[in-house]
């Protein structure tokens, strides 16, 4: 048996501990002699390349069937919350925007929406964010779903086996990820939606550049149809696992593509709008099978919708060249856009020249926005959104200050692995990670 | 959105919006005239710009300012609210109207009640549980800890919150996990950050934290930590250490 440096049999208190690192299988099965019959626990994680990042999972099993399953995580805990309270309110977004790092722009999104309700800026106030902020808030997590619903069946389909599902899901959420570096300059953790709008105008040609990645997902989304959708090992491993119905989803607190593959349509944006999403023509889609089968397929239609979404979008967009995309409060609004120079984008010129050299007021306007910051005022809002995986919401408290009292995320990968367990219990090893697959977690949402 | 001023039909159309810049810090006095605004103040502002030990010489380092949260809401509280409010009305204890979401304070004696009965009654039906928020205040004396219930019922298309709130001292509220399942982790989220004990959890054990830890985090007197670091000669603080504006 190999010497594991960090589990030392003597540390456990029953039972012997074999480590199973690639090596030959006899000698393990030559320790179980003569405790076959007693029950086995299996570490399967936290480094584990099936396991979705650093989940940690301590099955039971019999043979090949799970008896019992538990997650262990936090090995990604990183205190984003605790160093929010630390900042101020538009720095929060930085901070957010990392946690479930598949899907940046709607923890960006429901903290800032949060924010504008306790600042009282929301849609339909007197002072409310630009139309523009709005569409492109739309028009990013659009987006956002699409590559993050790529990841999630590329994934899923490498677990499985099914490598070209991997390659071709990887392929496409690169063209997403490139038109977010054009919009955002950043391929992941963007920080771009920002309290009373957004950081930046659209830059020059994204539209267009857009509207060809719209038609040629067009093209390349069928492609995941025709190798998954009735390729019968595809099916096999996928149909019936990690069945979970509508009373399970409801009691566990699921929300997003699982509580939807029951047949049951719930979407925040259809049910509680924001953003001007009850003003896009979409469909919510539903399967009704309440497996790891229909997960996969709502996701599928999902991305047609998201396509759909962004067409609109984009024509919104055409017609708002030059409108605001900040807030028109100055003491809210960020002082000045970033603006592309000789050595790359930074600082606006014409701002420098304007705080530096010709208004004292400007000048103090801007250090006092950009150090000390905006305050909010006193209360508490929870706006949750529809992110990839369900219900995201951030729980904002402010005490009237300039920085965050306490904002904390309902993550629904957090929310959504408690069902682990039930997925999985009863089934085989095998069909524990399709199940987990299927719930598309994110570690760094799940722990944060 | 779904604010008080949206025109959906099941939204809270005649909410009695209480906007919270008239009892923020700076207009209290105001507010204090009110009769409908019973205010609390959960802590207190020292100084005008927030900054302390920097040789404030203008003047204002002396003044101090309660902070205080949105005062209680007065009926009618408009749409739905009333609805729920009246169900319920044994178990509250305060109703804050504030943005358009209503928030129920529950004394934790009837916190397992109030769930059972927003979950269970067909004219409330709120089946969804979002989860268990901790937010500590260490200036609300008696109710340092609040734990905060996000509520959602599908049937009906509402959204309400439920806070309860527990002495630093005797920090045990019922666990919830009995009515609503997934408040399972989400209790344990709130036990590690915290220290609130649910009593009656099936295993309240630490969830994101090393089993071993020491303290809860998320608790205001837990530190941030940090080094300075060097740069150039010079030395930045930690992140708790700088100059604040708060």
């Amino acid at each position: 048996m190999a010497t594991d440096f960090y589990a030392d049999p003597s540390e456990t208190s029953e039972g012997k501990v074999f480590t199973v690192s690639g090596q030959d299988w006899s000698e393990i099965g030559a320790g179980l002699e003569g405790d076959a019959a007693e029950r086995v626990v299996v570490n399967m994680g936290p480094q584990h390349p099936s396991t979705h990042g650093v989940l940690r999972l301590i099955l039971e099993i019999e043979g090949e069937t799970v008896t019992e399953a538990r997650c262990g995580i936090g090995y990604l805990h990183t205190g984003i919350e605790k160093n929010m309270e630390y900042r101020s309110w538009v720095q929060g977004v930085t901070f957010c925007t990392r946690m479930d790092y598949l899907s940046p722009f709607y923890n960006e999104m429901t903290y800032v929406l949060g924010v504008e309700r306790l600042l009282g800026i929301e849609d339909g106030t007197d002072n409310a964010v630009p139309e523009k902020a709005q569409v492109m808030r739309v028009l990013l997590m659009e987006l956002n779903r699409i590559s993050s619903h790529l990841v999630c069946i590329a994934t899923g389909g490498m677990e499985i086996g099914a490598l070209t599902v991997m390659t071709i899901g990887f392929r496409e959420r690169e063209l997403v990820l490139d038109l977010f570096e054009l919009i955002t300059g950043l391929r992941m953790n963007h920080a771009f939606i920002r309290p009373g709008g957004v950081a930046q105008d659209l830059p020059p040609g994204a539209l267009d550049d857009i509207r060809s990645f719209v038609a040629l997902m067009k093209k390349r989304l069928p492609e995941y149809a025709a190798l998954c959708n009735a390729n019968p090992i595809f099916k096999a491993r996928l149909e019936n696992v990690g069945h979970l119905d509508l009373e399970g989803c409801m009691a566990l607190g699921l929300t997003g593509p699982v509580l939807r593959s029951t047949g049951y349509g719930f979407d925040l944006r259809k049910a509680q709008p924001y953003s001007g999403y009850e003003t896009y023509d979409f469909d919510v889609q539903t399967w009704d099978t309440a497996d790891s089968y229909g997960r996969f397929r709502v996701r599928l239609n999902e991305m047609w919708e998201s396509l759909r979404i962004i067409e609109q979008a984009a024509d919104r967009l055409a017609k708002l060249e030059g409108a605001p995309v900040m807030v028109a409060d100055k003491k809210i609004a960020w002082p000045s856009q970033l603006s592309i120079g000789s050595d790359g984008m930074g600082n606006s010129l014409d701002h420098i020249r304007h705080i530096m050299g010709e208004s004292m007021e400007a000048l103090i306007h801007h250090f006092k926005l950009v150090t000390e910051g905006f305050r909010v005022p006193a209360g508490q809002a929870y706006v949750p959104v529809e992110s990839p995986r369900g219900e995201l919401g951030a729980h904002v408290v402010s005490d009237g200050g300039t920085r965050p009292f306490r904002a904390h995320f309902r993550d629904p990968s957090f929310n959504n692995l408690q069902a682990m367990a039930v997925m999985s219990e009863g089934g085989q090893i095998a069909d524990v990670i399709v199940a987990i697959a299927s719930i598309d977690p994110v570690m760094g949402g799940v722990d944060r | 959105m779904s604010d008080a001023t949206s025109d959906k039909p099941e939204g809270p159309a005649k909410a009695v919006e209480q906007p919270a810049t008239e009892k923020s810090p700076e207009n209290a006095p105001e507010a204090l005239g009110e009769p409908a605004l019973e205010l609390r103040a959960v802590g207190e502002r020292r100084g005008m710009f927030g900054v302390a030990g920097s040789g404030d010489t203008s003047g204002y380092g002396g003044l101090v300012a309660p902070v205080v949260l949105p005062g209680i809401a007065q009926r009618p509280y408009g749409g739905w609210f009333d609805t729920v409010a009246d169900k319920l009305d044994a178990l509250i204890e305060r109703v804050v109207i504030h943005r358009g979401e209503i928030t129920f304070h529950v004394h934790r004696d009837h916190l397992l009640a109030a769930a059972s009965l927003l979950r269970d009654d067909p004219a409330l039906r709120f089946e969804f549980l979002s989860g268990v928020n901790g937010v500590h205040y260490p200036g609300d004396a008696g109710r340092e800890l609040h734990a905060v219930y996000h509520l959602a019922s599908y049937t009906w298309n509402r959204r309400i919150r439920v806070e309860t709130s527990v002495p630093d001292a005797d920090p045990h509220l019922p666990s919830l996990v009995r009515t609503y399942p997934a408040a399972d982790w989400h209790e344990r989220e709130a036990w590690d950050m915290f220290g609130i004990v649910f009593d009656g959890h099936p295993a309240l054990t630490r969830i994101l934290m090393p089993d071993d830890w020491p303290g809860h985090p998320q608790r205001k007197d837990y530190p941030l930590g940090g080094i300075p670091v060097e740069y150039k000669g010079a030395s930045v603080p930690p992140p708790d250490q700088r100059r604040s504006y708060n």
